[in-house]
């Protein structure tokens, strides 16, 4: 790879096109704040920081993604997209990589970051008032509606609701509210925030795709095989807690089924936070189980391997660029092929592995 | 000895004391006017040069062997040249003389059975040697003529030029002296470690004196060749799989893991243990850098594809047994003197700790039980 062709700065480059693969896009700073709110990994975020900028890779399960993204037809039913692959491959990336794309496109974007935090190390579990049986969460409900408020500002002022939600004696939301008035609410009541996420789950679904002031929803979910699991959530009398009786996994499991049109669900599988998993299983069928995989059946898998030759080259030429190789012998080609070997090429590996050279 | 150093400076107030150079165990020297011949011992004595006369009258005390010894340096070394001899007789003469004058005899007739007698007399030696007891005899006997004859032969070399500096030098490289065992094999009798000792001294000692190549066969006799030790190592061939492609296979051990690794070569650097990827298998940096270890050191990083096998052990051990079994894999595609430098990196050796054995009384194999003061 030539030196002029490693990485391009500009924003202009949107990042979709398949002639950059390899090569690094950086998203503008501003994206940043309103985009990701929570969507991002911990080290990824730490290096942004750091470079003071935030490149992401080009890579072709991301390509793959947009293009099918591009060509679907949205009178039909959702396509979902299952992005899977070994640990440290690199697929909150590619999913993250996505959402901005459809954020620049204007979709209404619903990141939801880890759909394991939902169903564990829960301090808080009230009962339902909606449902008898369910639980409600209400601090990480009232946490994802201030996320999700943050990224779509300009849609909660569009999208009107098409019916009445009573919350209490005193309390309901009219017809015709803007979406951000249901919000809002959520968020500062946050006994019914869990509610709140259920009704704004259901607007959304009704109202995507559709002919009046349409609007595509894109559902984006990491680790979506925390739905369909267990939980080390325990009732009072230490019985264990099944996902479908947690208000805020039956709603979102309710969104992922292909009822509605006028949108797309990618999610992404992820043995990293998942709970009661072998650590070597990175296939749907593993990590899903039945029922996960029937609920999701049929879905377009998007496998994410590891680096190729091209993509390590470039991640290597970037860290070198960054200045954040600053052992003398990594930047020999003795050192560039001891880097290969050890990580075997994991985006994961070799940037803990660069973390301290 | 001291006593009898003592005596003599109190004796000879009048006579002249010199120095002389006590050089090696071989041969007496003069001292004074008295001749002094030990066999084992060295007599050091503080004596005047020669530019002092007999008038002088210097009571030398006991001076510490520190001194006489500096003064060796400085001194140089003594030639036995005909005016020292010549010296030498002078001084016996009128050594005789005050020896008659002492005892109340004639100095004219004082015979060497008279000397004898009178330094018995004076000097009474409790030892039973002959040869060990104080002696004063004319330095024309048995003194220098075995010094003169060494230098007469020596000379004689010279002339016919024989007498080169010793540039042969026997080459005790790659050699070791026998064993206790094969000397007593040899000599067929039962050798104390005491006398064994003693033995490696001399044939030490034998080594370190000029001309020692002379006797090379014979100190060759007792030396045995060490064995070189790569080639202990048994390389394999390479073996030719159905599509041309060469591999070999290794296996090693470490403290109860045991590895073994299939290494197929024009390979893209793919390892496989266990049926899963090293990194996954090995998420500790430590190890896989082990099994880096002997392809980086060789440079073949890229070149080889893996397919290993291990069990047993911890992880630790395990990546420490799959490193020897590359290593020793790697042998049979390398040349010999990249087989040595493997070996003298250690690759090829296996690592011989395991765990020590817990000892009773105590709470590990060292830990030992809190220690109550009461």
């Amino acid at each position: 790879i030539l030196k002029g062709q490693r990485y391009i700065y500009s924003t202009r480059l949107s990042g979709d096109s398949e002639q950059h693969q390899g090569q690094y896009y950086t998203v503008p700073p501003s994206h940043f704040h309103t985009v990701f709110p929570h969507g991002l990994p911990p080290r990824y975020q730490q290096q942004v920081k750091t470079f003071n900028e935030g490149c992401v890779m080009v890579r072709q399960p991301a390509l793959e993604l947009i293009s099918h993204l591009k060509r679907a037809d949205y009178s039909k039913p959702t396509l979902r997209y299952l992005l899977y692959g070994v640990k440290g491959s690199g697929k909150t990336m590619s999913l993250c990589h996505t959402v901005h794309y459809c954020s620049t496109q204007g979709w209404l974007v619903l990141h939801i970051p880890d759909a394991h935090l939902w169903v564990k190390n829960c301090k808080e579990l009230l009962p339902s008032s909606y449902h008898a049986s369910r639980f409600d969460q209400p601090i990480q409900a009232s946490n994802w509606l201030r996320n999700f408020r943050t990224t779509n500002e300009n849609f909660l002022s569009k999208i009107k609701l098409r019916q009445r939600y009573v919350w209490t004696k005193r309390e309901s939301t009219e017809e015709g509210q803007p979406l951000g008035e249901l919000v809002d609410m959520g968020v500062s009541r946050v006994k019914s925030s869990s509610d709140v996420v259920g009704a704004v789950l259901k607007e959304l679904r009704l109202q995507a795709g559709g002919t009046e002031g349409g609007f595509r929803l894109a559902v984006a979910v990491d680790g979506v095989n925390g739905l369909w699991g267990r939980t080390t959530l325990k009732k009072e009398d230490k019985s264990p807690v099944a996902p479908e009786e947690l208000t805020l996994v039956h709603n979102l499991r309710k969104m992922i089924n292909n009822d509605w049109c006028g949108g797309a669900v990618i999610a992404t599988l992820s043995q990293t936070g998942s709970l009661y998993a072998p650590s070597s299983a990175y296939l749907p069928q593993e990590l899903l189980g039945e029922e996960g995989f029937d609920s999701m059946d049929p879905f377009i898998p998007v496998p994410v391997s590891l680096y190729s030759e091209k993509e390590f080259e470039s991640c290597y030429l970037y860290y070198l660029d960054r200045h954040w190789l600053q052992h003398p012998h990594s930047q020999t080609e003795e050192g560039k092929k001891e880097l290969i070997f050890l990580s075997n090429r994991n985006p994961s590996v070799l940037e803990r592995l660069c973390a301290f050279l | 000895m001291q006593m009898q150093r003592l005596l003599l400076s109190t004796y000879f107030l009048f006579s002249p004391e010199r120095r002389t150079a006590n050089m090696a165990a071989s041969g007496g020297r003069t001292v004074g006017s008295f001749l002094w011949k030990c066999g084992n011992c060295c007599f050091n004595f503080n004596t005047v040069s020669s530019n002092l006369t007999r008038q002088v009258l210097s009571r030398q005390l006991c001076v510490s062997a520190v001194l006489h010894r500096k003064n060796l340096a400085a001194a140089g070394p003594e030639k036995f040249s005909e005016e020292f001899i010549k010296k030498q007789v002078e001084e016996f003469n009128i050594g005789k003389r005050h020896l008659a004058n002492m005892m109340g005899e004639d100095p004219e007739t004082f015979t060497q059975g008279d000397i004898n007698r009178s330094i018995a007399y004076l000097f009474p030696s409790g030892l039973f040697d002959k040869k060990a007891k104080p002696l004063m005899k004319h330095p024309d006997e048995d003194t220098f003529t075995k010094a003169l004859a060494v230098e007469k032969h020596q000379d004689r070399l010279r002339g016919k030029d024989l007498f080169t500096q010793d540039a042969k030098q026997i080459s005790l490289v790659g050699s070791r002296w026998l064993l206790k065992e094969e000397l007593e094999e040899l000599l067929v009798e039962t050798i104390s470690e005491h006398d064994y000792a003693r033995f490696i001294q001399l044939m030490e000692r034998l080594l370190s004196l000029p001309y020692c190549s002379v006797e090379e066969d014979f100190v060759q006799r007792y030396r045995r060749q060490l064995e070189i030790q790569s080639s202990k190592q048994q390389v394999q061939p390479l073996q030719y799989d159905q599509h041309g492609v060469a591999y070999s296979t290794g296996d090693g051990r470490r403290k109860t893991a045991t590895g073994t690794v299939l290494l197929r070569d024009s390979g893209s650097g793919s390892i496989s243990i266990n049926g899963t990827n090293y990194v996954h298998y090995f998420p500790v940096l430590q190890d896989r850098e082990q099994l880096m270890f002997p392809l980086h050191f060789m440079g073949v990083l890229g070149r080889f594809d893996m397919q290993c096998s291990v069990s047993g052990g911890g992880h630790s051990s395990q990546a420490g047994a799959l490193r020897l079994a590359i290593s020793r894999a790697m042998l049979s595609f390398l040349s010999e003197g990249q087989v040595e430098t493997m070996r003298q990196a250690g690759l090829l050796t296996p690592d011989p700790r395991i765990k020590e054995r817990k000892k009773p009384g105590q709470e590990g194999a060292r830990r030992k039980f809190t220690w109550k003061k009461r």
